[in-house]
This record gives C-alpha cells, structure tokens and sequence, in this order.
C-alpha cells in the first residue's frame, strides 16, 4: 500500500487528511493520528517559527522511518505531512496517520515514526519572540524517547 | 568536486548555505568526511568555531554518516546541527 509523505509550505488541515486516511483504507479496523502544533506558551510567548529543512534528505529520511515501523508491526496505511517555512501559534506542524488491523500496532507505529522523525528526520526550528529570535536547541529527552524502541 | 550544504544555524553563522570543494587529488589522496570538517575549519575564524567546537552531524548523499565516512567526487555533503522537527 502507498505511502504518502508531503513536506508543504502551506498551512494543512488534519481533519482532511484523516478523512483521507479512512478512505484510502476502508479493510483494516483500526486507525491512529497525531498532529503537532505551534505552542503559544504563557511564559515563553512565540509570535512565530520558521522551519527549515534539507529538500531531498528529508523524504529519504522520512523513507528510512517508515521502512522500519514496517518491519516491526503489520501496518496499512501511512501519512506523514511536515510543514515548513513560516508558522504561528496554534498551526499544525506535523500530522502522522496509521491504519493498522488492530488499535495496538497502530498506537505503537504512531508513536514510533513520531518518535524518529523527532530525532532523524533534517528540520529545523527558528523561534522569533517578543525578545528576539533563536534556533531551537534539540532536546536529550527526544534522543531518549526514539531509544526505548 | 564535492558538494558541501550547510543548514539552520550553521548556515546563517557563515553566511553560507553552498559551497564546493576541489578534488583534484581526491583519487590519489582519498579524506574522509572528519578530514574535510578540518579542511572547512581552516577557511577562518567563525568556520572554525562551526567546525571545531560545535556539535555537527554530518550526511553523505542525504543518509547521515560518521566522520571516518570515505568522500569521492561528485558526493553531496551536507553539515546541520542536531535535528529539531516535529
């Protein structure tokens, strides 16, 4: 079964692309999606955010991460979609669809290619802030979190 | 001749997004990617702060590599900081 991954510097609506999801896979009883969003905090406001990320690499990478959810469980359908160029607070970054036979290996796919692109997929983020802008440092705990697979 | 990408902020700190490297003695005198980190280092100060004293990651052809990773010409080589998607 085809997979889709679109990288888009437009904003997306995920509620389309789970309606997609169900319809490009009507034979397996399960289905699981994430959408990641730009945080407005309180006490570090961000007026916006710039991603970047390597043309070419990134589709590979993404590839590369759905080549291995595919080994470890009896997946459908797959969606990965990563915006990037400019956002704001509340615009979904990122929405990863699976459809699986069973509610399991969905839950656990999902998390899993969520996990790995977090840490091997090229993006980057920019911060602009009511104090300045600033490259977001990656995290240890996302390095930590791709590991307990 | 060997393509160099660079990404985020290592792109901005040097101002510089693309760049190539000779490899006249590539195939006499084969250097890997660490090599070529050291070659980039020299070309002045800021390039030595990127290349020296930051955490890089490094890709060869648009898979990610380690430093002992041999180059030939004609390969894309890509330098980012650690990644922050998602």
């Amino acid at each position: 079964m085809g997979d889709t991954i679109l990288i888009l510097d437009k904003a997306f609506d995920p509620s389309v692309l789970s309606a997609e999801l169900t319809s490009a896979d009507a034979t397996n009883g399960a289905q699981v999606t994430f959408t990641g969003m730009v945080r407005d905090l309180t006490e570090a406001p961000v007026n916006s955010m710039f991603l970047e990320h390597y043309p070419g690499m990134t589709e590979r990478a993404l590839e590369a991460i759905i080549s291995k959810a595919r080994q470890r469980w009896a997946l459908g359908k797959i969606y990965i979609v990563h915006r990037v160029g400019m956002l704001y607070p509340g615009d979904p970054i990122v929405f990863i669809g699976v459809s699986s036979g069973h509610r399991r290996e969905a839950f656990e796919a999902c998390q899993f290619l969520m996990d790995y692109l977090k840490i091997e997929a090229p993006f980057w983020k920019k911060e602009f802030t009511p104090d300045g802008e600033h490259w977001v440092d990656a995290k240890t705990s996302d390095c930590d979190a791709a590991k307990r697979w | 001749m060997i393509k160099v990408l660079l990404f985020a902020q290592i792109r901005e700190t040097l101002n510089c997004s693309q760049l190539e490297i000779g490899t006249d003695t590539l195939d006499t005198t084969p250097i890997t990617v660490a090599q070529l980190k050291t070659q980039l280092a020299e070309r002045g100060d800021l390039w030595h702060l990127v290349f020296v004293e930051q955490d890089l990651l490094s890709a060869v052809n648009q898979v990610i590599c380690d430093g002992d990773h041999p180059l030939k010409a004609g390969d894309e080589v890509a330098f980012f900081p650690p990644v922050t998607g998602g």
